[in-house]
């Protein structure tokens, strides 16, 4: 499926953060910003929520910590029985190294193939990107057409009167 | 000169554009390798030749290949598999606890500092596994169900809790690293123009593209891996030393040993980021980018780590004194007047008095200075881990079982392999991988460089850079607008 984007340009992060404020104002739904490096306020100006991604890292850790405790419980204190050095099967503060390693690992695993998958990233042979200068030094704001990009004129009037250096129209196609 | 703060430095000198950024990062990446680089691979390449024959000694004939005796039945290997997952701590504490502490200045040194992590510890990994003489059942040290029956491992063992200390660092600390290097790739995707670069740089790059939810994600995520990663480095560490500090050896059971590991295992980490700082900072003419100010404030952390270590020395002595145990008094006193007096030395003049000359500013300053007392410190901590392993156990407690210890050209070539191992890893990521976080350093930049943004007390808050000149007197915003940049801090 194609899509039509009208790409506002901006050399500044500034510039961006008003200009994403003015336009959300005027009641133009903007798709996506792309950006090279995070710009601090830009959750704020495009509405983003809060990621819940700490609340998923949290619940890993805690899948962790319980596995690892259950592990060691039962594998030294049901499975298999050791007498070592007389101490009791079940030595819990001989455990916490382990249980604090598993608890850190399944934190970050989990949270990191998390991240990967909701946001769609995966290894692709090409990836097709809105202007490859929003990697390098640009700003990059998306804004969706629709077919007849019958509301060009008037958003590169807007876009222009917000800072934006160049308007630029794209087609990907999905 | 103007900058947002009279105080400070900037962190990036030069003027740089985020699209100089750009450049500067790429060209060693894009460009054909330089004589230079040809040069330094081709040494590491033949140190690593070294370490595939010593490792092959070791496989073949065993580990009677080795210098081992009865009694000292742990040396060289413990040694440097001590010594490399120390070094490992500083590209960890950079890109943890330093972003924890919003020290912005350590942008242009954490990607290498985390590579040099993750290659470290790959060579610290070497050493015990061929110390089990059969590495082909390394995998035994994981709960697994085997052939003879569920017999699953001891958990009360430090060396077990070591095998998960060491395997969770690499695989979390390689899971850090990728994701910071993402945005980075996905720069040098948008440039590439050869086929098998785009290809290979797409596939790298994760299909990232820069779009502001992803970056909000990826922010959260860094910070909740730093987080994560600042206890685990210090947790690493901690376990090291119990490797020795729960045995009843005199000389290794002793408390202080969790806290004093991992002071010394920053202060050599740290050490061997200004060694190769300053080696890749003049490679790739990154002067810009690590700065004198960075290596200075590297030095700092280095001198303050250093007089924690020489501290730990003193108070293990004052300790073994204090005890009354005469088994603990005489391995402190035998450490230092013994038959290894010159380990002792070499460790106490490298370690304790060395990095006392950070305290002068010309030496802080100096890149020739840093660069030899890195190189000292790296010595002399090679020398604490020798010293604590060989001093305690060549004279334990039975008087006829003491012994010598030296090691035979394999245990030389093994250790002396390892480092061609690091350095053709750490090469090859010089060449293929951006060496600075260029989507980091871009954040940091537009309030450091040093003709940067002119800062405007009237308005309250920085106004648009000259840099971007077609924006200043753009109409719906106003110069003077205030910006929400500590909305999300």
């Amino acid at each position: 499926m194609t899509k039509r984007y009208a790409l506002g340009i901006f050399e500044d992060e500034d510039v961006l953060l008003h200009a994403i404020e003015n336009i959300r104002a005027a009641g133009v739904k903007i798709h996506d910003v792309f950006s090279p490096f995070p710009v601090h306020g830009i959750d704020d100006a495009l509405g983003i929520e809060r990621s819940r991604l700490p609340i998923a890292a949290f619940f890993f850790g805690l899948t962790g910590l319980s596995f690892a405790l259950w592990m060691q419980i039962y594998m030294l204190g049901f499975d298999w029985p050791m007498n070592i050095g007389g101490k009791p099967h079940i030595s819990l503060p001989a455990f916490i190294p382990v249980s604090f390693e598993l608890t850190v690992l399944f934190t970050a695993f989990g949270m990191m193939i998390t991240f990967y998958t909701i946001s769609g990233l995966f290894p692709k042979i090409k990836t097709n990107v809105m202007d490859v200068r929003a990697t390098d030094d640009k700003f990059v704001m998306a804004i969706e057409l629709d077919e007849t990009s019958s509301q060009l004129p008037s958003l590169t009037e807007l876009l222009r009167r917000n800072g934006a250096s160049e308007v630029n129209q794209k087609e990907m196609t999905e | 000169m103007q900058h947002v703060s009279a105080v400070r430095e900037p962190l990036i000198t030069g003027g740089k554009t985020y699209h100089d950024v750009t450049e500067d990062i790429s060209r060693q990446v894009e460009a054909a390798p330089n004589i230079r680089w040809m040069a330094a691979f081709a040494v590491a390449l033949v140190f690593l030749g070294i370490f595939f024959y010593s490792v092959y000694r070791t496989l073949w004939f065993g580990i009677g290949e080795w210098g081992l005796n009865k009694t000292v039945d742990w040396a060289w290997d413990i040694t440097n598999f001590v010594w490399w997952v120390g070094i490992g701590h500083a590209g960890t504490l950079i890109s943890a606890v330093l972003l924890l502490f919003r020290q912005k200045w350590r942008s242009s040194i954490n990607r290498a500092a985390e590579a040099m992590t993750i290659f470290a510890v790959i060579c610290a990994a070497q050493f015990p596994i061929l110390h089990m003489g059969r590495p082909w059942m390394a995998f035994w040290v994981f709960p697994l169900q085997n052939t003879y029956g569920s017999l699953w491992g001891n958990f009360n063992s430090p060396l077990l809790w070591d095998v998960f200390a060491i395997s969770t660092y690499f695989s979390v600390s390689l899971v850090f690293w990728y994701t910071g290097l993402v945005p980075d790739f996905a720069t040098i995707r948008d440039r590439a123009t050869g086929k098998i670069s785009k290809i290979a740089y797409s596939l790298l790059s994760f299909n990232w593209k820069g779009s502001a939810k992803h970056w909000s994600r990826y922010e959260t995520v860094s910070l909740i891996l730093a987080g994560i990663s600042t206890p685990l480095v210090l947790s690493v560490h901690t376990i090291v030393s119990m490797d020795f500090a729960t045995s009843i050896v005199p000389g290794w059971h002793t408390t202080i040993f969790p806290p004093y590991f991992v002071a010394g295992a920053i202060f050599s980490g740290f050490a061997m980021v200004l060694t190769l700082m300053l080696i890749t900072r003049v490679t790739f003419k990154l002067e810009d980018y690590i700065t004198l100010e960075h290596i200075a404030l590297m030095n700092k952390i280095m001198m303050v780590t250093g007089s924690v270590v020489g501290v730990a020395y003193i108070t293990e002595f004052f300790i073994a004194w204090y005890s009354q145990v005469e088994f603990e008094q005489y391995a402190f006193i035998n450490r230092a007047t013994g038959p290894y007096w010159w380990a002792y030395a070499a460790m106490m003049t490298c370690n304790v008095i060395t990095p006392q000359l950070v305290w002068f500013r010309r030496v802080r300053y100096s890149l020739v200075l840093t660069f030899i007392l890195s190189i000292i410190v790296n010595i002399g901590m090679w020398f604490e881990r020798f010293v604590i392993i060989v001093t305690s156990l060549h004279r334990d407690y039975l008087p006829s079982s003491w012994a010598m210890f030296s090691p035979t050209i394999i245990d030389i070539g093994v250790y002396v392999g390892t480092l061609g191992l690091f350095f053709t890893l750490f090469l090859l990521f010089a060449k293929f991988f951006p060496v600075i976080n260029m989507a980091e350093v871009k954040t940091i930049l537009k309030y450091t460089v040093d003709n940067g943004p002119t800062y405007n007390p009237n308005a309250g808050h920085a106004a648009p850079a000259t840099a971007a000149p077609a924006t200043v007197n753009t109409p719906g915003v106003p110069a003077s607008a205030p910006v929400n940049y500590d909305k999300h801090d």
